[in-house]
């Protein structure tokens, strides 16, 4: 007979970070592969070092701060952040960008506020906007899907461009700005939506290749919500936000602003609603406040593509609402059994 | 079928009902001493009505209390009052407190009964006659029934609610009740219809207990009472929970710091019901109830009609010992809102619905130890009360008292919910808890010293005073020696050796005056 004095409930858990986690790598699965599929193994060489490089940083850190250090990466935390931020990666990048930014993104994303939970702004997209200011050059190359360059790309390939020793000559005919931009600078040179819309790069919906990966992340997201690992609000919200900027400003000028579906299927507006924005960490937390947040992203989302200096605006969009998150959360607290 | 209603949040536990129910309703035995704590409902103290030494007869009262919310203890079976002395209880602080013990002799002789005449008994007496059994709300809370009765007459009463939910895993002594004592549950149903007047009477049991739910049926078709339904409701935790039931059943919620009767409701649990019965028809005192034994550390699970008193060492033996005794943990209600024993010392009384026999490995064993909150707001979805538990939990963690209580910290009803789903594990209802006891403790600092500095003020403004009013007489002396000495100005100047003697005088009477004040 011994006794510990714990406090109820005694019941075994039913939920670990590790698991939540885990669900989350596999909801990313789908959007991954489809990615590769059209653009090449270089996205997974992205992850790899991302990956690679954010469990060592987790684990100087920890030991710096004198944590332990087993639990905290075997929660997963670390290798989800990374592998966001390798998505938002040109799909073929330098060694040296992944370790820059993903350096950024656990130091001072994330530890430098006190680690896991602590965060007010997201990891990832910490690091990612450090990155797309301090090399714009990098962070802006981007390359066409292998169905429009006709080039297919081994891993081998990817790798002697990540270590720099590729040829660059050869690499520069593949490369080729993203739909988003093309649409952006097209505007800004005041031609007609469909007549930019006529390049290669544009397929049924939205970008060649970017469509379908966009709703490989719809379906790893309803995956999510299926298994009630996030909840509806945010993501909805989001894509409302979006939809409704967008369709207002296409139906006043449809030759000015492209349509709601080319923005929702575009860039990263799909991951961001359902694995951006949900970051726990520095989301909203009450049901309203998840809505109020996620429609402030959609609608900044949108305000930055059209009228801001960037072709997308999702991680400032995110960060921004980070920024709202504790007066948003204070002032839609939910009423209270028994208040009035 | 009646429209029902939901609650914020629950959770779908697993049952584990079916091992206690295996077997049927048993008779414990008596063991060779009870130990019965002068304290077993929620109020004041009783005070021993016995001396050591004493013999008494089963039914006997032994200790009573003088205040209004209170219930007395009686003797559940004859023997000696062997010490009045501190042995360990069920408490969740762990502590000791004065128990009667008895030398039990076996002959369970019983005091003569006086059973009342039925028909004459208005409601008053009634709840006189409750008071007397020393009943108390058998649901866990045991509180004191006559006192909730008499302020629920006051207000009057729209719907009576019979609570036989019970929606924490392994209890089942409320099903084994119902199934074994339908009708006397029904005729106290009655009892209580006759002293509040309710205009309608539900009886809600959850929909895992079909069994439960028939017996009371069939007892209600051979006792039928006006206005009367039984009401399925669905297996979700904590409908059990009065707020909750009361959600469930009329979709009404209790204002915040009302109680149910201040919106004309009143809950009572099904073994109050039977307490009431007897007490009412055979004088029988509350000496015993049922208890259930379950767990995953004990041979036999089952439910005990068990003596208030019997050591829990008793029913375990009763049920075939631990499985492994090495590793055995000891909780006194259900996994979600019970808590841990001290021992298996510790004696059944008024609240002990259920013993929970768990093996070490089950039970979370390092408090201290978790992950960060990741505010992904599990919690906050399960919530019954609609509170954010991470926000609590984050500000109770800093300390920030103030804070927890602009986010409801006293709505809480340590539910257990928000623990049981938490990602990362942290034991949410313990930083709650301690909250609150942190909060009620400096409240009470803050009285005490409000109190010190009220009396210190009053001692401060006394001493002014009473210097004030000496200051006055001074002077009214002064001058009344100026006058003298305005009068007898020539003598003075002639004499400057005596009015300095005058004043000397002057001065030392002053002084002498001074000090018999």
């Amino acid at each position: 007979m011994t006794s510990v004095f714990v406090s109820s409930p005694y019941v075994a858990p039913r939920n670990s970070l590790t698991r939540l986690m885990i669900q989350v790598i596999v909801a990313l699965l789908p959007g991954t592969l489809t990615y590769a599929w059209f653009f090449g193994p270089g996205v997974l060489l992205n992850i790899f070092l991302a990956v690679l490089f954010a469990l060592l940083f987790e684990a100087a850190i920890l030991k710096l701060r004198a944590r332990p250090v087993a639990p905290h990466l075997t929660d997963f935390s670390a290798v989800v952040a990374a592998w966001l931020f390798a998505l938002c990666l040109p799909m073929h990048s330098p060694w040296w960008l992944v370790l820059v930014g993903i350096g950024f993104t656990m130091i001072a994303g994330k530890h430098l506020y006190g680690g896991l939970g602590f965060n007010p702004f997201n990891p990832a997209m910490v690091g990612y906007v450090v990155l797309l200011i301090s090399f714009p050059r990098e962070m802006t190359t981007w390359y066409l899907p292998g169905s429009v360059s006709g080039a297919s790309l081994s891993f081998a390939d990817s790798l002697a461009y990540s270590l720099g020793t590729a040829d660059i000559q050869q690499w520069d005919a593949l490369s080729s700005a993203t739909p988003l931009d093309q649409v952006k600078t097209g505007l800004g040179r005041e031609i007609a939506i469909s007549e930019i819309q006529s390049s290669p790069v544009f397929g049924q919906l939205a970008g060649k290749g970017w469509e379908w990966i966009s709703l490989a992340w719809l379906v790893g997201g309803l995956w999510l919500l299926a298994t009630r690992t996030i909840r509806w609000h945010i993501p909805v919200a989001l894509l409302l936000g979006v939809m409704a900027m967008a369709s207002l400003f296409y139906l006043a000028d449809t030759e000015s602003y492209a349509s709601p579906l080319f923005h929702l299927l575009s860039g990263a507006v799909i991951i961001g609603a359902f694995f951006i924005a949900t970051d726990p960490v520095t989301a909203a937390t009450t049901d309203r406040g998840r809505i109020i947040y996620g429609l402030m992203i959609g609608a900044l989302i949108y305000v930055i593509r059209v009228w801001g200096g960037y072709p997308d605006g999702v991680a400032f969009a995110v960060l921004l609402a980070n920024m709202c998150v504790p007066f948003i959360d204070y002032y839609t607290q939910p009423r209270v059994y028994g208040e009035k | 079928m009646r429209e029902l209603h939901r609650f914020h949040g629950g959770l779908k536990l697993e049952g584990h009902k079916s091992e206690s129910l295996v077997r049927e309703l048993q008779q414990a035995s008596l063991p060779p001493r009870l130990y019965l704590p002068l304290k077993q409902h929620i109020g004041e103290y009783n005070k021993p009505l016995v001396e050591v030494g004493d013999r008494v007869l089963k039914g006997h009262m032994i200790a009573a209390g003088t205040s209004l919310i209170c219930a007395s203890v009686h003797a559940p079976t004859s023997g000696r009052i062997a010490a009045i002395e501190s042995h360990p209880v069920a408490h969740p602080s762990g502590q000791s407190d004065t128990c009667i013990v008895i030398d039990v002799d076996g002959e369970d002789e019983a005091a003569e009964p006086m059973p009342p005449d039925l028909q004459q008994l208005d409601a008053e007496r009634m709840i006189e006659l409750i008071c007397r059994a020393g009943i108390v709300g058998l649901g866990g809370a045991a509180f004191p029934s006559s006192p909730k009765l008499s302020r629920g007459k006051a207000h009057g009463i729209d719907t009576l609610i019979i609570n036989g939910v019970e929606c924490e895993p392994y209890i089942t002594c409320d099903d084994m009740l119902m199934r074994h004592y339908a009708a006397e549950v029904i005729r106290g149903v009655g009892y209580l219809q006759r002293m509040l007047e309710p205009k309608s009477t539900l009886i809600s049991i959850e929909d895992n207990k079909p069994e439960a739910s028939a017996a009371l049926a069939t007892a209600l078709a051979g006792f039928p009472l006006d206005n009367t339904e039984i009401v399925q409701i669905p297996t979700i935790y904590p409908s059990g929970g009065e707020k909750q039931l009361i959600q469930i059943l009329t979709g009404k919620e209790v204002p915040h710091g009302q109680l149910a009767f201040d919106i004309g409701l009143f809950c009572q649990n099904v073994g109050t019901c039977v307490a009431i019965t007897r007490a009412l028809e055979q004088d029988q005192p509350l000496i015993s109830r049922v208890v259930t034994i379950s767990g995953d550390n004990i041979h036999q699970p089952g439910n005990w009609e068990t003596r208030l008193g019997t050591p829990i060492s008793h029913l375990i033996e009763l049920a075939g010992g631990y499985l492994d005794a090495n590793s055995a943990q000891l909780v006194m209600g259900g996994p979600m809102m019970g808590f841990s024993l001290s021992g298996d010392r510790v004696p059944i009384v008024k609240a002990s619905n259920n013993i929970l026999v768990m093996r070490n490995e089950t039970i979370p064993h390092s408090p201290g130890q978790h992950d960060e909150c990741i505010r992904c707001s599990k919690c906050t979805e399960v919530c019954p009360a609609n509170l954010l538990p991470q926000q609590l939990y984050w500000h109770a963690r800093a300390q920030a008292w103030e804070r927890t209580q602009e986010f409801h910290l006293f709505d809480c009803i340590e539910c257990g919910c928000c623990s049981a789903v938490c990602p990362s594990n942290i034991p949410l209802v313990q930083y709650y808890r301690a909250a609150k006891s942190e909060i009620r403790a400096a409240q009470k600092a803050q009285l005490k010293s409000d109190r010190a500095r009220i009396r210190f003020e009053f001692r401060e403004r006394r001493l002014q005073q009473k210097k004030q009013q000496e200051e006055e007489r001074r002077h009214l002396k002064r001058e009344a020696l100026q006058k003298k000495k305005a009068g007898g100005d020539a003598s003075a100047q002639a004499d400057p050796v005596q009015a300095a003697l005058e004043r000397v005088k002057a001065r030392k009477q002053a002084g002498a005056e001074e000090e018999s004040l």
